[in-house]
């Protein structure tokens, strides 16, 4: 129970544990604490930033959506105006068109009605002739008769 | 076993063979053996370990060892950081090496109180104290260097007169000098007595319950030795929290100027 010598053994033994933690044990622990504090702040930090600058191209998408969904909306009506237009440019060029080729085919129609009627009228000059012919050939003599007969054939074609 | 051993001597002899230092050397100059061995060991492991801890240590993701050991240096560092407000190098690493010294020494005391003296009787050692707080050597040794610390400080901050005019002038202003003068000296001497007394006071009536427990017949003893083992794991960490927030405290009073 007695002070003794032990005491200046154990003073030693303390400074020297001391020296050897202050020296080689806190230093070390210590900083790589608070290197792992700066890291943690500067993850935390850069977290931070991220997540703002989603917000922000967030934002600008949005933006960018909307613009596109307005900008085909009005293609959309403008492809509509254009189609319908198209239509009816159509339908009056069909009309047009349509309205021509009765016009030609009626045109037609008279020219192949006119030749029908001069042929006719051409068969029926002859046949007329020829009927005067075998009528008037114990009468008329061709020869005779020249200028008549070619005054008929002219008033007949 | 050494309740048969030392049947003859009976109870007390039994207390006082638990309680004797192993001594080699005569009369001051006589040293405790178990008290410098047990304690050097301590250190020594406790040197190892955070060792261990500091060579490996990374800012990245700690392993097992680190991660105790930082846990253990943020705590102290809390401490310090609470109670002294000067810039010090010294305090920091001393507290930890305060708490966990005196921890393991007083951790020596939850061994069963005749293992390590029975084992030590097998190797031819008649006595063996193996709670190092238990001896006043020991907690002395801390407290005096604390001391000397205390004193070292209080004049290299505030000068070699500054810390005599705080003795003499302080509290009560020089017409009371002789009074302030002796209020101050029981005030500074108190400081290193009441904290090797105290660790020492708590460890070795702590050591003295286990070894009056080891004396009651068998089937008693788990019903009383556990509870006070559990209660002295709380003691234990207290008594050495204790001594390294006080260090800090006084150390703090040395380094301000008033």
């Amino acid at each position: 129970m007695s002070i003794n010598a032990t005491l200046i053994g154990q003073m030693i033994t303390f400074a020297l544990l001391v020296w050897f933690t202050m020296k080689y044990i806190w230093p070390p622990l210590f900083d790589s604490l608070e290197e792992r504090k700066k890291k943690i702040a500067d993850g935390l930090a850069a977290a931070e930033k991220g997540q703002e600058q989603m917000h922000l191209a967030e934002k600008k998408a949005t933006g960018v959506l909307k613009q596109a969904r307005e900008q085909s909306s009005e293609i959309v009506n403008l492809a509509q105006k254009r189609a319908t237009e198209i239509v009816e440019a159509s339908k009056d060029t069909a009309k047009k068109e349509g309205d021509r080729l009765i016009l030609v085919a009626k045109a037609q129609i008279e020219q192949e009605k006119q030749q029908a009627k001069e042929g006719l009228r051409k068969e029926v000059a002859a046949l007329a002739l020829r009927a005067a012919e075998q009528i008037l050939s114990a009468e008329i003599d061709k020869t005779k008769h020249q200028d008549i007969l070619s005054k008929i054939s002219n008033q007949l074609g | 076993m050494a309740t048969e051993v030392h049947a003859a001597e009976g109870a007390t002899g039994y207390i006082i063979h638990h309680l004797t230092p192993l001594t080699v050397g005569e009369g001051f100059w006589a040293l405790n053996l178990d008290t410098l061995f047990f304690s050097a060991v301590l250190g020594g492991l406790f040197v190892w370990f955070f060792k261990m801890a500091a060579d490996k240590a990374t800012a990245g993701v700690p392993g097992l060892v680190q991660n105790f050991a930082e846990m253990l240096i943020e705590f102290v560092d809390n401490q310090v950081k609470d109670s002294f407000h000067g810039k010090n190098e010294l305090i920091a690493p001393l507290a930890l090496t305060i708490f966990c010294w005196v921890f393991l020494w007083n951790f020596m005391d939850l061994f069963p109180v005749d293992i390590l003296p029975l084992v030590g009787s097998l190797m031819g050692i008649e006595y063996l104290r193996v709670v190092p707080s238990t001896d006043l050597n020991a907690t002395f040794a801390m407290s005096i260097s604390v001391f000397c610390l205390i004193i070292f400080y209080s004049i290299k901050i505030k000068g070699p007169w500054g810390f005599a005019k705080e003795l003499m002038f302080q509290p009560f202003g020089p017409w009371l000098l002789p009074f302030n003068l002796l209020l101050k000296l029981v005030e500074e001497i108190a400081k290193p007595i009441s904290l090797a007394l105290r660790l020492f006071g708590n460890l070795y009536a702590g050591e003295l319950i286990f070894i009056l427990i080891a004396l009651l017949p068998w089937y008693i003893q788990p019903v009383l030795s556990f509870p006070w083992a559990i209660f002295h794991i709380l003691i234990i960490t207290l008594q050495a929290f204790i001594f390294m927030v006080l260090t800090i405290v006084y150390l703090g009073m040395a380094h301000e100027d008033h």
